[in-house]
């Protein structure tokens, strides 16, 4: 029998608002807007994307930012303004709220397999951090953490002892 | 956030959490290439990153309440030296790796507990920015604590190091726990994080990880403070020089 997926009461919330808003093209047009660093994740796969609201020409879209220090999300905000411009002929202010407070739960479950496609370790659930973290070259759980910080502020870097690649891995937070 | 609340109170209590934050990133970037070895120089220098992305929230927000125009790169890059509010401790120099990390457990085991209570302000930007540091300063704990404990109960020179690191620096550390009367008067309507509070919990806390790494806790002797009223030790002027040199050389100037 399969598992009923659970979602965090703040996607689904998010979700209801896709579906019941007046600009659901705006909506969908932001959907190919992605991470700087991370090209397979969009806004909205990435849990950042909070909210769009139309008003008159103008369209208001809440970003919420992930790490403090974040350099990507003046890029980010840039890329939905120039977005919105060329395909929906509206103005667009970008609003960076700090609340609610971006955790990686608001990670969707399609951005955390795209993450391991494109071969970085998804989060762990919170409260298991002591689960081992798998491999996503071959999947073996005999991994071991090299640095607490990698590429960038959100990833630790990883050494996976079977195929002996290193990974990063997207920290939980 | 209520309309009794004093704006220039309020201005003058986020400017100097900006200052704080500010401060110590830039000490922290000075790592950044001259880490003990690749993984501890991208540790301190996005740890650094963390602390300015702080300084950011709480600039932009002082900008707004101040109201005057000023942007959070004026505030970031154009005052003198006396309009720098930070806590002393955070402007010393960051020294050889072992002092680096002996501030900064001294600096993450405080600003867990601070930004804990800052969380329940009642001013919601407070609130909303302090909640948002929060995950991350815990984070930094647990790199602190393991360096400290490491490098204290490692070998004869890094335990000698650490300790003197922490008799250096431990005449700084009581202008954390003394709240200047701006503090208060916020403190006493529920703005800001009365900070004497938190000493209790900070000193067992600080007391378990030194016994952990056989270190000593240093003597009480001695204090200095001032940094709530802009008067700086020696250090910080070339730190303010290095910080305000691009802005000053070429006023205006983007990316």
């Amino acid at each position: 029998m399969a598992d009923i997926m659970l979602v965090p009461e703040l996607l689904a919330s998010r979700q209801v608002r896709r579906n019941n808003s007046d600009c659901v093209e705006v909506w969908k047009a932001l959907d190919s807007i992605a991470d700087p660093e991370i090209p397979v994740l969009s806004i909205w796969d990435l849990g950042i994307l909070h909210d769009v609201q139309r008003q008159s020409d103008t369209v208001v879209v809440t970003i919420t930012p992930t790490y403090s220090g974040c350099p990507a999300m003046d890029e980010i905000a840039r890329n939905i303004r120039e977005l919105v411009v060329e395909q929906c002929g509206l103005e667009a202010i970008v609003n960076i709220s700090l609340t609610p407070a971006w955790t990686t739960d608001l990670i969707s479950p399609q951005g955390k397999a795209r993450l391991r496609e494109y071969g970085i370790a998804p989060p762990r659930e919170r409260g298991a951090a002591s689960q081992p973290v798998a491999c996503p070259q071959c999947g073996s759980a005999d991994t071991e953490c090299v640095s607490e910080f990698a590429s960038t502020a959100c990833k630790a870097l990883y050494k996976c002892r079977s195929c002996e690649e290193p990974f990063d891995y997207f920290k939980c937070i | 956030m209520t309309e009794t609340v004093n704006n220039q109170a309020l201005f003058r209590y986020v400017l100097a959490l900006g200052d704080d934050a500010l401060i110590l990133g830039q000490r922290l970037s000075e790592w950044c290439s001259a880490g003990p070895f690749l993984e501890e120089d991208l540790a301190l220098a996005n740890v650094a990153l963390d602390y300015l992305g702080r300084a950011r929230m709480f600039f932009e927000y002082a900008a707004r309440v101040e109201g005057g125009g000023r942007t959070e790169d004026d505030l970031a890059f154009g005052r003198t030296v006396r309009e720098y509010h930070n806590h002393l401790l955070y402007e010393l120099p960051r020294g050889d790796f072992a002092f680096t990390m002996a501030r900064q457990l001294v600096v993450d085991l405080y600003n867990v507990e601070y930004l804990s209570a800052l969380s329940n302000s009642r001013d919601e930007t407070l609130a909303a920015i302090a909640a948002r540091c929060l995950k991350e300063s815990q984070y930094h704990l647990r790199r602190s604590r393991e360096w400290v404990v490491r490098l204290g109960d490692g070998t004869d020179e890094s335990h000698s190091r650490v300790q003197k690191a922490f008799d250096e620096l431990w005449g700084y550390t009581h202008e954390l726990f003394k709240p200047d009367k701006n503090e208060q008067a916020l403190t006493e309507i529920g703005v800001a994080v009365d900070c004497c509070e938190i000493r209790e919990k900070w000193n067992r806390q600080f007391d378990a990880i030194l016994a952990e790494a056989t270190l000593e806790r240093p003597d009480d002797g001695w204090a200095i403070d001032g940094g709530r009223k802009g008067i700086h030790t020696e250090a910080f002027c070339s730190l303010l020089a290095e910080l305000q040199y691009m802005q000053r050389a070429y006023p205006g100037l983007e990316w």
